[in-house]
């Protein structure tokens, strides 16, 4: 059981609590600023990029897909720009068209360069493949300090670990002007800390941590992370530095209740299979949300 | 080409045909509930609503399956989809009014925390012993290919109804998304209209589930409306556009998918209508940026010719190299510079013209400031001949004109 744990469940849960806290930080000043569902149209459109880092170099490789990623992120947040101002277009629905738009291009670009021998799908975009990020080589507790074993770790985990750190430094680097730009953007302007600037690079963050998170976990973790622990943590604090402090801790909850829940809930209710991890983050993610909701100290707006 | 054409004139077998005409039923019914959703600022909802189906659609699957064997029965599909949509949807004005979170960020739990149940669901339902589960993941992406006859007449037929409902329902719906407060003091009963557009909203969701998919059902209500938004500024003109831009949409997505079986059908419609979006941001002659390009420019040349003769009254040099342009190009002055007689006259013309505007502005502030981007069109073609009248005994006689423009004159040829 212990070495099941060890070479079944450990990485997946690690890169799980990775990927849901590289998203939640950035998520606190999306809910704050009202910008929550850039996480959502930032997700669509990793479809494109990907698909089109695979038409341009002909593998699945992870470095294309990366950037392929992010560069559809960018230009569809571009692209609902250009939107909103040429055709002064409400930004919800500005997006919305942009969004569908892309995700459809690139659900159809999909299927017109498949091959059968690659494996890339849209179903494997939304939930990711967190059950196959698995260390076989790990067959005892020891392999942990075993560095042959530790160098067959799924690359996932080194990657996110990463993004995480970067993510978590520059919130760090910028956290003054982001936190002027969230509450008070023509103050921020007015003490010559630009707010424009500011978002843009909060952006980039975002965009950064979708597309290391959703490559290892699927997009529907993705958006889930972005908005329910930063939600969550705004109905429990009306401090920022504690909003982010209890964020972290949620995504870390749903991220390890989660994947608790979906590889041993159905087995201890009874059943055989286990269900899909991805789903089940997300769902203990608005589980706890819910509970905020009903017993948060600040869940009234005053 | 030739299968495509032949769906596209309803040549293509009794199927497709009723898939296509479904379909147009469907993009007409989205985008005509899409214009009122799109008013009332709500287009991110119905995403939400969208996604929310999917735990539904799922669990309706594993009912019917456990229960009869065979979980692809489409109207309990769809019963299934619409109950937890309809709670989503509840979900999120719960949050937003119970809670200190906006509306964003109620849309974007809903929509990832249902989705992500719902593929908790999915993967149940493909662990079932039995129950025929190929195909439940296609109503993630729509695919019109393979429908059934009853299923394909069911959607026409919601389509229609919903079409209808639209119909009946223009007038309170227009009242609430324009001014809520007066509608419900005319005797609209505000919340059960929000609440009937929100079951139309749901039924077109539900219904281009099986065409669409729920992922981007989203598409087929804000797409027509939004792109119909650069054709008019009127509602009443709005709804009926932007229906026929979802029908158009829709009905080419549907045959082109028809022809080429492997295009996931939702994506393809999705795409068609975001080239009819693009072409109505480009081309509409109402707001689109063409025809606003060229309203701006033309408006432009009128200012610098407008500007350019008061100057040649006031007998100022000119620099501005438009200005200069457009005057010469009107035969107003010479390539030196020099006003040509015609000019001369145009100017006079104008700076009586300028009077009389600055007459008015004096006299009726605030008639005035609502004209200010008429003042560079003559006054008579804006105001009423007997107004004008007004003006011109106002302002008295003209001065002798000779003098006013006396270093002009010699230009002037014999006569005047």
């Amino acid at each position: 059981m212990a070495v099941d744990f060890l070479q079944l469940s450990l990485v997946p849960m690690l890169i799980a609590v990775l990927a849901s806290m590289a998203c939640a930080l950035p998520g606190n000043f999306l809910v704050l600023r009202q910008q929550s569902l850039i996480g959502d149209a930032v997700s669509h459109v990793v479809l494109p990029g990907v698909v089109g880092a695979f038409v341009v170099t002909g593998t699945i490789a992870t470095a294309p897909m990366l950037i392929g990623a992010a560069v559809a992120a960018l230009f569809a947040v571009g692209l609902i720009e250009i939107i909103r101002r040429l055709g002064k277009v409400e930004p919800g629905a500005a997006m919305g068209v942009v969004f569908t738009a892309l995700f459809a291009a690139g659900v159809v670009w999909l299927e017109q360069s498949n091959s059968a021998s690659v494996h890339l799908d849209v179903e494997h975009v939304l939930y990711g493949n967190l059950e196959s990020l698995i260390w076989l080589d790990a067959d005892s507790w020891s392999a942990l300090i075993d560095p042959a074993a530790l160098a067959t770790v799924p690359e996932q985990l080194g990657r996110l670990a990463w993004v995480m750190a970067v993510v978590a430094v520059v919130i760090w680097l910028l956290w003054r002007p982001l936190v002027i730009g969230t509450f008070d953007p023509a103050f921020a302007a007015s003490t010559g800390a630009r707010p424009g600037l500011t978002s843009l690079a909060l952006l980039v963050v975002v965009a950064l941590s979708a597309v290391a998170a959703f490559e290892a976990v699927g997009a529907i973790i993705v958006v889930a992370m972005f908005i329910c622990p930063a939600a969550a943590a705004r109905l429990m604090t009306n401090k920022l530095h504690t909003q982010v402090a209890w964020s972290l801790v949620f995504a870390t909850t749903a991220a390890i209740g989660g994947y608790t829940l979906a590889a041993w809930g159905p087995i201890w209710l009874g059943f055989e299979h286990s269900v899909s991890a991805a789903g089940m983050i997300a769902t203990t993610g608005g589980l706890i949300l819910l509970l905020a909701c009903c017993f948060g100290p600040c869940r009234r707006s005053r | 080409m030739s299968p495509l054409l032949d769906a596209l004139l309803l040549r293509a077998g009794y199927n497709t045909t009723l898939v296509t005409l479904g379909a147009a039923l469907l993009g007409a019914a989205a985008g005509a509930i899409g214009t009122f959703v799109l008013l009332r600022r709500r287009s991110l909802a119905s995403d939400a609503a969208g996604h929310a189906a999917l735990p539904g659609l799922a669990a309706a699957f594993i009912l019917m399956a456990m229960t009869s064997g065979n979980g692809r029965w489409l109207p309990g599909l769809m019963i299934g989809a619409a109950i937890s949509a309809a709670l989503g949807l509840v979900v999120v004005h719960a949050i937003t009014a119970r809670t200190r979170l906006k509306e964003d960020a109620a849309i974007g739990v809903v929509l990832s925390v249902f989705f992500g149940f719902g593929v908790v669901l999915l993967t149940v339902v493909q662990a079932l012993p039995s129950g025929n589960q190929a195909g439940i993941a296609s109503y993630l992406l729509g695919s019109a290919a393979g429908m059934l006859r009853s299923e394909a007449e069911l959607i026409a037929i919601m389509a229609a109804v919903t079409a209808l409902a639209v119909f009946v329902l223009r007038r309170p719906l227009s009242m609430l998304c324009f001014d809520p407060d007066y509608a419900a003091i005319s005797g609209v009963r505000v919340r059960l209209t929000d609440a009937a557009l929100s079951i139309i909203l749901l039924a077109v969701v539900i219904t281009s589930l099986k065409v669409v998919g729920l992922v981007l059902s989203v598409a087929l209500s804000i797409m027509p409306a939004v792109a119909a938004r650069f054709w008019t500024d009127r509602v009443q003109h709005m709804v009926p556009v932007s229906a026929a831009l979802g029908a158009a949409g829709a009905y080419t997505g549907a045959a082109i998918s028809s022809s080429a079986p492997s295009l996931p059908t939702g994506a393809v419609i999705v795409l068609t209508l975001f080239g009819v979006f693009v072409a109505s941001l480009l081309f509409a002659p109402a707001r689109g940026v063409l025809a606003t390009a060229i309203r701006h420019q033309a408006f432009r040349r009128r200012v610098h010719r407008r500007q350019g003769l008061l100057a040649l009254d006031r007998q100022e040099t000119i620099h501005d190299g438009m200005t200069l342009r457009m005057l010469r190009q009107a035969g107003w002055i010479r390539r030196d510079g020099v006003p040509t007689p015609a000019g001369v006259l145009a100017a006079r013309d104008a700076a009586h013209d300028e009077a009389l505007w600055r007459l008015h502005g004096d006299r009726y502030p605030g008639d005035s400031s609502v004209l200010h981007y008429h003042r560079i069109v003559p006054i008579k073609q804006v105001l009423p001949a007997d107004a004008v009248a007004d003006l011109e005994a106002a302002l008295g006689p003209q001065p002798a004109w000779e003098a006013h423009a006396a270093p002009a004159a010699r230009f002037t040829p014999a006569g005047y």
